[in-house]
């Protein structure tokens, strides 16, 4: 069950166009930018991207915007902080200019929809959101005394992460804060695809650090360890 | 538009001290970005843990430069330390803890706070985006989640406007979740009566602190200077 592929070319070969696409990350720790590279040199289109961000912290994101290859984005931190330094973005013109169609979401109810569709569930209801814009077009229901909103699973047809180590069968091992999405978007993903720094014998990593269990891993690919200084200023 | 005077108050920091006085030892608390984030300041050595959301428990103080590692940042991605009995876990496993109800108070920066406890803080309509697409964030999941929700905001837009108002007029986080709101200004506790002054910053008085926000004001018959 060799799970490594030789390439980051060959690792997103069969990515067609109108794919959907989960892509791990907290602004810069534990994105998958190597295979963000990828997809842009692979040119496809009409993507639908779920991610935390469509710019601060990732340049490789704004490449895609700016190659057009992006039709919807779901996010909860969209734009940088700074409302000029978004108005320069690409990700925040092309929103404005009705490019792409945007969804946000908060940020517990984002990595839930993908938490549910890992694991096989299509709906949960949670509270976050009741009272504000997130609610309209949303089943809302009284469980006890407390108001909840409908939300549902979201299912992509690949799922880009990252990890510090994997061994060849597709366990993985993350790093510090550099695990956030990683988990949840793995199994989420129909297809998994993650980019590691290492990759080791399977026996190699204690099964006890194991973060990411390989069953939902479907292709492993090496990458250098990126060098870089955390800000999203 | 409802421009009203100026006033000197605290300083950004000194918000943050004031409510780092507010915490409890024991306690798990959330940090937003702004002038939260300065909150870790005035609590090192405090019995108090603080969560990164991105997945971190027990997040330390900021990195020096030597100290740096990129796969250590908190939720505003600054590099970060550690502490002795730090951790690490899933983003998701993070808002599960929030969700849960884990997270004793979130500090929380805000553009609007209305006199029911409702609290408007990730879409400001001036920058021209749809009232739906926006910076949300962890901000909603914090506002329905912890058990206690203070604000830590400027009493006053850069304009003069009001940003402690009867209604809100941007996006809501979320309705009637805000306990307590201390600005450059004052602190005022939101009671089920309405906004209850208790602290006023130095030189400052009560007919001041009103001058500036919307709402009537019930004045605490305790009212005080803030103090450190």
């Amino acid at each position: 069950m060799d799970k490594v592929y030789p390439s980051l070319d060959a690792a997103v070969a069969d990515i067609p166009d109108g794919a959907s696409i989960a892509i791990a990350g907290f602004f810069t720790a534990g994105t998958p930018s190597p295979l963000i590279r990828a997809l842009a040199k692979r040119g496809v289109k009409d993507l639908t991207i779920i991610c935390m961000q469509m710019g601060p912290g990732n340049e490789d994101i704004n490449q895609l915007i700016v190659n057009k290859q992006v039709k919807k984005a779901i996010c909860n931190y969209p734009f940088y902080r700074s409302a000029t330094r978004g108005a320069n973005s690409p990700a925040e013109q092309a929103v404005r200019a009705g490019e792409i169609e945007m969804e946000v979401c908060p940020m517990g109810t984002f990595s839930e929809k993908l938490r549910a569709a890992g694991a096989g569930i299509a709906a949960f209801y949670t509270p976050t959101g009741v009272g504000t814009v997130v609610e309209e077009g949303k089943e809302k229901r009284k469980f006890g005394d407390r108001e909840y909103l409908l939300e549902l699973a979201i299912k992509p047809d690949y799922a880009f992460v990252y990890a510090y180590k994997a061994d060849t069968i597709g366990n993985l091992s993350c790093h510090k804060t550099a695990r956030n999405y990683n988990p949840e978007m793995a199994a989420a993903g129909r297809i998994t695809i993650a980019a590691v720094e290492n990759i080791v014998r399977p026996g190699e990593i204690d099964g006890d650090m194991v973060h990411i269990p390989g069953v939902y891993v479907q292709r492993v690919v090496k990458v250098d360890r990126p060098k870089y200084f955390p800000t999203i200023d | 538009m409802n421009v009203t005077k100026k006033l000197r108050g605290l300083s950004r920091e000194l918000i943050a001290l004031r409510i780092a006085n507010e915490l409890e030892d024991g306690t798990y608390v959330n940090l937003g970005i702004g002038i939260p984030t300065l909150v870790s300041d005035w609590i090192e050595g405090r019995d108090i843990v603080l969560q990164a959301e991105l997945g971190m428990l027990n997040t330390g103080p900021l990195a020096s430069k030597d100290d740096v590692e990129q796969d250590l940042i908190n939720a505003s991605c600054q590099p970060v330390t550690e502490l002795p009995g730090s951790c690490y876990f899933s983003e998701n496993e993070s808002f599960s803890m929030i969700r849960g109800g884990y997270m004793d108070t979130a500090v929380l920066g805000a553009l609007q706070v209305s006199e029911k406890g409702d609290l408007a803080g990730w879409n400001n309509p001036g920058r021209g985006l749809p009232d739906n697409i926006g910076n949300i964030g962890g901000s909603m999941d914090l506002a329905v989640g912890a058990k206690k929700v203070i604000i830590a905001m400027m009493h006053v837009t850069n304009d003069g406007e009001y940003k402690i108002v009867k209604k809100c007029s941007y996006p809501l986080t979320a309705e009637g979740v805000v306990d307590l709101i201390v600005t450059d200004l004052s602190v005022i506790e939101v009671t089920p009566k309405g906004l209850l002054l208790r602290e006023v910053a130095p030189g400052l008085t009560a007919a001041d602190v009103q001058s500036v926000t919307e709402p009537k004001l019930i004045v605490s018959p305790d009212l005080k200077e803030i103090q450190f």
